[in-house]
């Protein structure tokens, strides 16, 4: 059965029906044809009436689909000859998060993840992307070597946040995100870090501190889950979808604060209905991002980082 | 097993009160919230508003800790002018602009954490003192800015930071600005070690969330008062997360040591005379 989410059930029943109707014998038949040219007319208009606006609680569905290409989808068409590195060298290997070396456009780089699973057992293995502090501490390690040999940075983030777990809490997951955080803003490599799907709270962040942070179209970023924010602000776990909303979690309006510096379109209905479109356009604004970031000085982009974070605030001084 | 043990109830884990520090008239009795037992006011006010039956340390209002750190309680606050702003105009149950409006009726402060210059043991330091009555003690863009702006000077002026913290994390009704406020603080960190300048941490009841994740255990050295509850996640979202109850002693000071997050557990009777030691060894 097809996963799909309440919104698009007009869509997706239009789209069952043509497929069925295409399937008949008599489909080279000019009534059904024509019937099913009026159909797929339908369905164009449909989509565009309700893709084309989604709310941000439909964009938080949007970019949990299980559909949604992850973070090696990207590797594997967008990188060539990925050699992926394993573990921490302090506890065990998460593989939450994955990394190692890749070519992109040529040139070698270090690339880093959220990873979560297509189905529940690869889901299992992956803890749904939620990554524990030895994650995080793999993710340093390749960090330090991306710098070492003096190689670009490229983070894709995908996670429903840090794992609250007892094993987590015990090894120190604040810690191994602070540590993150800092030690990022003081690599003398370029980052860009590009939001895929979630990026929820700490956990998205310990692989964000970039020089350049982009966003996919129906990705959202947010300090808490719109369902946490609702159980505690509103103490009603029902009241996400007004959550989402209140919490401005979506690519355009964080590109309207200058919390990130560019949104990534995506095809009508979410990046999984034509991967390929994201693909390209995904690859295209790493290569620009990257271009500009390789004429800083490492002395420069130590600034543009700190200086980028920084301002970020709204605060008044009524001096 | 001793038999006294068996009909002993067992605490699940530290509590969360937030409005336990409420005004009360003077003279009034507090009841401790980890032990229950009834104690004097005035007279736990003498005892550093430690409970004198179980040593349960609660929560101080960052004038307080002010007045327990800094020489003869001279502080000279810094960025007095700073002013919180709604940027996302939220609105829940109660709308931000209400929420703070009621946080600094009820805490006399403008936000959720106190920065200044003061002397400690007759050593310059700059302060950072938070209070956790303000709006959980969360960090928005007001916190962050301070922090970071602390930091900086610090880092420029050569002098050790002190930082008391006590938060439940980053400030929700700031979305994404609250967030980033945990990357602008531990950006500025990063200067200030590689300017080599010593950075003490102190995590007391309690110290959660983005505080914890960010500029809370990026000191040098990390102290923790007696029973803080200190963690990334809550007690209460791990238990629903994992779906088993929580072991004794979960997320205290003293589990933290034990498992090697922090350095020292201290009384907070002990705790000014620990920070002047530290500093005289590592600024000289």
């Amino acid at each position: 059965m097809k996963f799909m989410m309440d919104f698009e059930k007009p869509v997706v029943e239009l789209e069952t029906k043509l497929e069925e109707l295409k399937k008949l014998k008599t489909a080279g038949d000019p009534e059904v044809a024509q019937q099913i040219e009026f159909l797929e007319g339908q369905l164009e208009k449909l989509r565009q009436k309700i893709y084309s606006k989604l709310t941000s609680w439909q964009r938080v569905q949007v970019a949990r689909h299980p559909d949604r290409p992850r973070t090696l989808d990207y590797i594997e068409t967008i990188f060539s000859d990925f050699i992926e590195l394993h573990g921490d060298r302090l506890f065990k290997d998460d593989p939450s998060i994955v990394g190692g070396f890749a070519y992109f456009n040529g040139n070698r780089t270090v690339v880093i993840g959220h990873q979560k699973g297509k189905n529940t057992k690869e889901n299992i293995h992956r803890n749904f992307g939620m990554a524990h502090p030895e994650g995080y501490r793999k993710a340093l390690r390749l960090m330090k070597l991306a710098e070492k040999f003096n190689l670009p940075l490229i983070c894709f983030i995908d996670t429903p946040g840090a794992y609250p777990g007892i094993g987590a809490e015990e090894r120190g997951q604040a810690k191994a995100i602070a540590d993150n955080l800092m030690a990022m803003s003081m690599l003398e490599v370029p980052i860009v870090a590009v939001n895929i799907g979630e990026g929820g709270s700490g956990g998205a962040l310990a692989l964000s501190v970039a020089n350049r942070l982009l966003m996919l179209e129906n990705a959202y970023y947010s300090v808490i889950t719109p369902e946490g924010c609702a159980s505690i602000l509103w103490r009603d776990d029902s009241k996400a979808p007004e959550a989402a909303e209140a919490l401005c979690l979506t690519a355009d309006k964080l590109l309207d604060f200058g919390i990130i510096d560019e949104v990534i379109s995506e095809p009508l209905g979410g990046a999984h209905r034509h991967p390929e479109f994201v693909v390209n356009e995904l690859k295209e604004a790493l290569k620009s991002s990257l271009e500009n970031l390789f004429n800083l000085s490492s002395e420069n982009l130590l600034e543009n980082r700190y200086q980028k974070y920084r301002k970020i605030g709204s605060f008044l001084n009524n001096a | 097993m001793p038999i006294n043990e068996w009909f002993h109830k067992q605490e699940k884990y530290i509590k969360l009160s937030p409005d336990s520090k409420k005004e009360m008239p003077e003279g009034v009795w507090i009841k401790c919230e980890h032990c229950g037992m009834v104690c004097f006011q005035k007279e736990l006010e003498r005892n550093l508003k430690v409970c004198p039956k179980c040593d349960f340390h609660m929560s101080l209002t960052a004038a307080e800790k002010i007045a327990l750190l800094a020489d003869n309680g001279d502080f000279d606050e810094l960025d007095v002018n700073l002013t919180t702003t709604d940027p996302l105009g939220f609105i829940a149950a109660k709308s931000y602009v209400e929420v703070i409006r009621e946080a600094k009726e009820r805490t006399d402060f403008s936000e959720a954490v106190i920065t200044g210059t003061g002397k400690l043991g007759g050593r310059k330091i700059c302060l950072g003192v938070m209070d956790f009555a303000f709006v959980g003690g969360s960090m928005g863009s007001v916190v962050g800015e301070k922090i970071a702006r602390l930091v900086e000077r610090a880092t420029k002026e050569k002098t050790p930071l002190v930082i008391v913290c006590s938060s439940g994390g980053a400030r929700m009704q700031e979305g994404m600005f609250s967030l980033m406020q945990m990357a602008k603080t531990s950006a500025a960190l990063a200067r200030l070690h590689d300017a080599c300048v010593p950075y003490i941490s102190i995590l007391t009841h309690p110290t959660t969330g983005g505080v914890t994740a960010s500029f809370a255990t990026l000191a040098d050295v990390i102290l923790a008062e007696k029973n803080a509850l200190i963690g990334f996640a809550g007690p209460r979202v791990i238990e629903q997360t994992i779906r088993q109850k929580l072991p004794r002693g979960f997320q205290t000071a003293e589990f933290l040591l034990e498992h090697g997050q922090v350095d020292l557990v201290v009384h907070r009777k002990d705790l000014k005379e620990t920070v002047v030691k530290l500093l005289d060894f590592l600024a000289v």
